[in-house]
C-alpha cells in the first residue's frame, strides 16, 4: 500500500531489485546448512528431532543441538533423580546416543553410568517400558 | 580411611513398619559397632520398580547415608544379602563426588564474586565524588 501512493519512478525502480535482495539472502543461509550437516556429520533426513533432551530440529532448519547439562549448569547427575534420566532414555530402554542428543561426551559418560545404576536398583528398566 | 556411601535397598512390599524399624535399627548397630557413622535414614516409600524382581512389581525403597571403610560395606552388603525381605540393594561411594562438586561450586562462587566486585567498585566511586566536593 505504502509502495503505491510513492511515485511511479522509484517504485519501478525498487520492483525489480526486491526479487533479487531475498535470493540473495537465501544464498548464504543455504551455505550455512549444508556447514551446520557437514560438521555434526549426521546423515540427512528428517530425524533431527528424535533426540528428547536437547533441542529437536525444526522441519527445513536444523538448529545445533547443545549439552543440556552445559547450557542449564545441572552437575550432579544422580542415579536417584529419574526424571533427568528418563529424557535420556529411549522409549525401548535403551541409552539415546549423545549424536542425538547433543550432550557432551563428560556429561554423556556421567549420564550412562547413572542410567546404569539406576538399572541395576529397578528406578529404571533394562528394556522395554516400566511397568 | 573414612568414605562415604549410599546404600540403597528393596525390601518387598508386604513388609510391615514394626519389621522395617527393626532391620535398619539393627543395620545401623551393625554400622556404629565397626566404627563407622549413619548420617541419614530416608524411607522413599513404596514405589512401583522398573522390572519384575522376585516376582514382585512393587518395593519399599530404604536409602542409608553412611560414613565409613570399605569393611564396614561389605558387613552391610553381607547382612542385606541373607536378610531375606531385602530383595535388592545398590550401593555408591558419593564422597568423591560430592568433592567434585563442592569444588565446582566454590569456583562458581569465587567467580560470582569477581564478577560483582568491580560493579560494586564502580559504584561506590561515583558515591565518593560527591562527598569529597561537598
Amino acid at each position: 500500500m505504502a509502495d503505491e501512493t510513492t511515485p511511479t519512478a522509484t517504485a519501478s525502480a525498487e520492483t525489480p531489485s526486491r526479487p533479487d535482495r531475498p535470493a540473495g539472502g537465501d544464498r548464504p543461509d543455504r551455505g550455512e546448512r549444508s556447514d551446520r550437516g557437514g560438521r555434526s556429520f549426521r546423515p540427512g533426513g528428517p530425524g533431527g528431532g528424535r533426540g528428547e533432551g536437547g533441542p529437536g530440529g525444526r522441519k527445513y532448519f536444523r538448529r545445533k543441538k547443545v549439552c543440556k547439562f552445559c547450557v542449564e549448569k545441572i552437575e550432579a547427575i544422580n542415579y536417584k533423580d529419574i526424571r533427568l534420566l528418563a529424557q535420556f532414555v529411549a522409549e525401548s530402554g535403551k541409552i539415546v546416543p549423545r549424536r542425538l542428543t547433543g550432550v557432551c561426551t563428560p556429561h554423556q559418560r556421567r549420564l550412562s553410568t547413572a542410567i546404569k545404576q539406576a538399572r541395576n536398583i529397578a528406578l529404571l528398566p533394562f528394556a522395554g517400558r516400566a511397568l | 580411611m573414612n568414605r562415604t556411601y549410599e546404600l540403597m535397598f528393596i525390601v518387598r512390599p508386604d513388609m510391615a513398619e514394626e519389621d522395617q524399624d527393626k532391620l535398619i535399627s539393627t543395620l545401623e548397630s551393625a554400622v556404629t559397632s565397626t566404627g563407622g557413622q549413619v548420617k541419614n535414614v530416608e524411607r522413599m516409600g513404596k514405589r512401583h520398580l522398573a522390572y519384575i524382581v522376585r516376582k514382585f512389581r512393587d518395593g519399599i525403597y530404604v536409602l542409608l547415608t553412611v560414613e565409613g571403610s570399605g569393611g564396614l560395606i561389605h558387613e552391610l552388603e553381607r547382612r542385606l544379602r541373607v536378610t531375606e525381605p531385602v530383595i535388592k540393594f545398590l550401593t555408591v561411594r558419593i564422597d568423591e563426588e560430592q568433592k567434585r562438586l563442592d569444588k565446582i561450586k566454590a569456583i562458581r562462587d569465587a567467580r560470582r564474586k569477581t564478577s560483582a566486585a568491580p560493579a560494586a567498585v564502580a559504584g561506590e566511586a561515583p558515591g565518593e565524588a560527591p562527598a569529597a566536593t561537598a
